[in-house]
Order: C-alpha cells, then sequence, then structure tokens
C-alpha cells in the first residue's frame, strides 16, 4: 500500500485517504499560446518509468494539495514537498541522485 | 504447418501423439526485415499477421521482451463488444467483432470466441440516457445493439439483483452478439499463423534503441544486437512512452495499472457477460467455471503489473449487491497489467514524426476486443504508409488539432 507524508498536516496517509492528481510541475499556458504549447500541457506527458513528480490531495484529511517523488517502477517514495514549490526541493533531488545514479534529473 | 483438425486428432491418438508440431518456430533473428512490428502481443503480431495476409509482406520479424501474449493480452478479461458511441471507435471496434466470428477457421486455431451476448447495466438515470443515445448511434452505425427493460435482464442474467437499494437495474444496453474469446489463444493462433507465413518471431529480445538516419528508422538495437529494417511498428501497449522516447518523440499517454480477478470455479451460473459502468464493475464466467471480474484503474502512474488492493475491495463490494450470490466466493487469484492511457481514452494508430514509423498504442483498458480489427488497420497503415479509413481518426495529431474520439466522456468511465 502506497503510503505518503502530507507535507502540511505531518500525517503519514495510506492511499485510501488521497486523491492521485498525475503528473507536476506542468508549465500552464494561456490564451495566445500556439497549438503545440496547448497540447505540451493538456496532453504530453513525462510517463518515465523511474522518477516521477506527481501531485497528490490529502482529500480525507486536510484536503490540500501536495507534490510527491516516486519511483513509477519500484513504487518507492523519495518525499513530499508542498504544491507551491515550482521545482523540486535541491535536497529531495540530491536524495534522489544518491539513490537512483543513473536518473537523468528532473527536466 | 500441419492444420489442426480431427482428422489429425484422430491420426495422432493412433500413434501416442507423437506428431504434434511447435506451433511456432522460434529462430535467431536476420541481419534485415521488410517490417520489423515490437511488440508480441495481440495487436503486434495481429498486425503482422494481416501484413502478410493482406498485403503479401512476409519478410516480417516481431520482436518480444519477455514472452508472446505474455502481457496485457494475458492479462485481460476477454470481453468483446463494439456498443461505443463515436462512429470512429464503432467502425473500428465492430470490424475486430465480426473478424473475431471467424477468427478459428481463418488462423486454423480455436480461439473459442463465444458471442454469448454482453449486458452493460444502467444503475442511474443518467446511465439510461446515455445507453439509449448509443443504441440509436449504433443503429446508425450499423451495430447490432438494443435497450432491454429490467424484467429481460433479470430474464437474461437469473443471479442478478434488479432492486438493489443503491443501485437498482433501470435497464441495459444489449449487444448480443458480444462475448468472450480465448486470450492466451488469440495470440497464439496469430503467432502460428505468422510463423507459418515465414515470419520470424522473435522473444526473449529485448529493444535498447532505435536507430534513424534523415528522418527515417535504419533498424533497432535489441540485446540480440542490431536488427535493421525498412518500416518499424511500435506496439507494445504499456511500454509505448519508452519505445517512443528511443525513437525520439513524446506520446500524449500515461502509463496505469489495471486489475483483474477470478473466483474458484462454481457451476454454470451466468451465461452473459454483465458489465456495470456505474459502480465500476465486470463479470462473466469463464469455461472452467470461474467468475472473472474486473475494475476500475488505478488513479497514479505505474509500471509494475500490479495495482492497488482498496481497488479490488471497490469493485467486489460494488458487484456483491448486484450479484449477492457471489459474497461467498473466494478469489482465486488476482493479477494487474499496465496499460496506456490516453487523454480521449481512445487508440492511437497513427504515423509517426519518423516517415516509416508507425505507431499503435493507448488501448487503455479494452484492447484484446480489438485486436483483430487493430491489427487490419495497423497492417493496412504499414503497408501503404498512408492510413485507411479505419486508422484515419486516431492519429496522434488529433490531441493537438482537438479531435478527440471522446469515449470517456461517451461511457463516464475508461473502457
Amino acid at each position: 500500500m502506497l503510503i505518503l507524508e502530507c507535507p502540511y498536516c505531518g500525517v503519514k496517509a495510506e492511499e485510501t485517504e488521497l486523491s492521485p492528481g498525475y503528473e507536476a510541475h506542468l508549465k500552464r499556458f494561456g490564451p495566445g499560446s500556439t497549438d503545440e504549447e496547448f497540447e505540451s500541457y493538456m496532453f504530453a506527458r513525462k510517463n518515465p518509468k523511474g522518477v516521477h513528480f506527481e501531485r497528490w490531495r490529502h482529500a480525507y484529511g486536510c484536503g490540500k494539495w501536495f507534490l510527491a517523488a516516486r519511483c513509477t517502477a519500484t513504487l518507492e517514495v523519495f518525499g513530499t514537498y508542498p504544491a507551491q514549490s515550482s521545482e523540486p526541493p535541491a535536497d529531495l533531488v540530491a536524495k534522489i541522485k544518491a539513490k537512483r545514479p543513473d536518473w537523468k534529473g528532473y527536466k | 504447418m500441419k492444420r489442426y483438425s480431427v482428422f489429425a486428432i484422430a491420426r495422432e491418438a493412433m500413434r501416442h501423439h507423437s506428431g504434434w508440431e511447435r506451433a511456432w518456430r522460434s529462430p535467431e533473428p536476420k541481419k534485415h526485415y521488410d517490417a520489423i512490428i515490437i511488440g508480441a502481443g495481440g495487436h503486434g503480431l495481429a498486425s503482422a499477421y494481416y501484413l502478410g495476409k493482406n498485403f503479401g509482406i512476409t519478410n516480417v520479424a516481431v520482436i518480444e521482451k519477455g514472452w508472446l501474449g505474455g502481457g496485457n493480452t494475458g492479462r485481460n478479461t476477454t470481453i468483446i463488444r463494439s456498443n461505443y458511441l463515436q462512429d470512429p471507435s464503432a467502425a473500428i471496434y465492430e470490424k475486430a467483432r465480426s473478424l473475431y466470428e471467424t477468427l478459428s477457421q481463418d488462423l486454423n486455431y480455436n480461439v473459442m470466441f463465444s458471442p454469448r451476448g454482453l449486458l452493460m447495466l444502467a444503475q442511474t438515470h443518467h446511465e439510461v440516457r446515455g445507453y439509449l443515445r448509443t443504441v440509436h448511434a449504433n443503429a446508425l452505425q450499423g451495430v447490432e445493439t438494443e435497450w432491454i427493460e429490467p424484467a429481460r435482464v433479470k430474464e437474461l442474467v437469473p443471479i442478478i439483483n434488479i432492486d438493489g437499494p443503491r443501485y437498482p437495474v433501470l435497464g441495459a444496453l444489449y449487444q448480443a452478439r458480444g462475448g468472450t474469446a480465448r486470450h492466451d489463444a488469440v495470440a497464439w493462433g496469430y503467432a502460428r499463423a505468422c510463423s507459418d507465413m515465414g515470419m520470424d518471431i522473435i522473444q526473449q529480445c529485448e529493444v535498447k534503441g532505435v536507430r534513424s538516419e534523415n528522418g527515417n528508422v535504419t533498424g533497432i538495437d535489441t540485446t540480440k544486437g542490431f536488427i535493421g529494417c525498412k518500416k518499424l511498428g511500435i506496439v507494445v501497449a504499456g511500454h509505448s512512452g519508452q519505445v517512443a522516447d528511443m525513437a525520439g518523440f513524446r506520446l500524449p499517454v500515461e502509463a496505469v495499472a489495471l486489475q483483474a480477478l477470478v473466483s474458484e470455479p462454481i457451476k454454470p451460473c451466468m451465461d452473459v457477460v454483465v458489465m456495470a459502468n456505474t459502480v465500476h464493475g465486470y463479470m462473466s464466467q469463464s469455461d472452467k467455471g470461474e467468475m472473472v471480474i474486473g475494475g476500475g484503474t488505478d488513479g497514479f502512474n505505474n509500471f509494475t503489473q500490479r495495482g492497488s488492493f482498496h481497488h479490488i475491495e471497490e469493485t467486489l463490494r460494488a458487484l456483491i449487491e448486484t450479484f449477492p450470490m457471489i459474497s461467498r466466493l473466494k478469489m482465486l487469484r488476482q493479477w494487474g497489467g499496465i496499460v496506456d492511457m490516453t487523454g480521449d481514452r481512445s487508440p492511437i494508430i497513427s504515423k509517426t514524426p519518423l516517415g516509416n514509423c508507425f505507431m499503435n498504442c493507448g488501448w487503455g483498458t479494452g484492447g484484446f476486443k480489438a485486436i483483430p480489427g487493430s491489427g487490419w488497420a495497423m497492417a493496412e497503415l504499414m503497408a501503404k504508409g498512408e492510413p485507411g479509413p479505419l486508422a484515419a481518426d486516431f492519429s496522434m495529431w488529433r490531441f493537438k488539432e482537438g479531435q478527440f474520439i471522446d469515449e470517456s466522456v461517451a461511457a463516464g468511465v475508461a473502457h
């Protein structure tokens, strides 16, 4: 069972308490953007087999959105952080790099 | 290839079954092929088969990382139907369903197609309206379906509880020609027929890279070395994004886990397939007597071929209200597969940014039923270089253009 620690209320919440929200850190495009940009925002996904940054909501807890780094090949959770982050925190990236030397990085 | 027939069985019975051949060869890869298809699941093998049968292209290799039919082809709940709302979906799924009717004769391999009838229960008023609309759409598309009232549902499925407190059965969308087939046999039958045409099915051979020059694929790097090709078809379901990444383009696809389970075998109690989309469970009875049960996907990216336990619990909890007798059944086995979901829950059969590379993916949670139609359309695309009428609407660029084939809205669930 997947267990993620909510970065707001500190609860180690298991999956049934959470709602998944798929890929995090998408760049949102608005009026005046090209079709390619809208496609990249709405449909094109990294879908990596490995380290994935994604959105979750503590739906049956504090109700807030947060972000998590998780491995899609092993379901290992590397860590969670607040949804206000525009990119993954440096200490989390360092932690993932230590565990996954082959990882090509967040971009 | 020796044909399977009643005479072959009689002949072999006389000589202690010593004369059966292997169903397909396991050759080493040649240096170069006219066409390579990555992925020896149902869709990949069917694509190869119709390349040979419809277009005479037989210098073909089908490359498989594991064993053939070992991915989603061997993990689905074997349901076959074509009662879709949108015209392009109805066309390709109905083509597939009609090919299934004669597939055993065509392949000389018993795929055990059983057109036992299929019900999609309407358990809310919203669903009643939705399915009435689908019935009318199907009538225009030439797909035979009908709307049936609760009393008729009870007649077809005596074990059903039509007066459930939360989800009463208000009627159903009935496709009498829908049903099931033996999933492994579909892969095995296609593999045997492909091998008989001289195609090479290369198992235990993982693709490590796709080489290209001037916008055209020249071949693939595999664990058995480099293999050259004039055309490449990528038909790898859950790992479509990974192989597309090797070829240098990105797909509008995400991989999630979908689970299924079977109960202990019991005496025959249900001779149709029942789908309940509001509660998201579906059930049929296998020839062995097991109740074959499927549910919804997990909600997060996953490549592990196992899913979350609470989804099984939700599926069973919902089905127990509709089928009270299954509450005392023990579940024997449970498994998961990795399905490739697109934004509109419709597949991709498409040209790609590489000139001679073609993509067949995005079948999501409902690929098995489409295997013959998908192979038919993919073979036409690969042979001619342009999509035929079946594949034309399933381009990978439809997301950019807003030309969705929106089955997720049509059904309210992934399917």
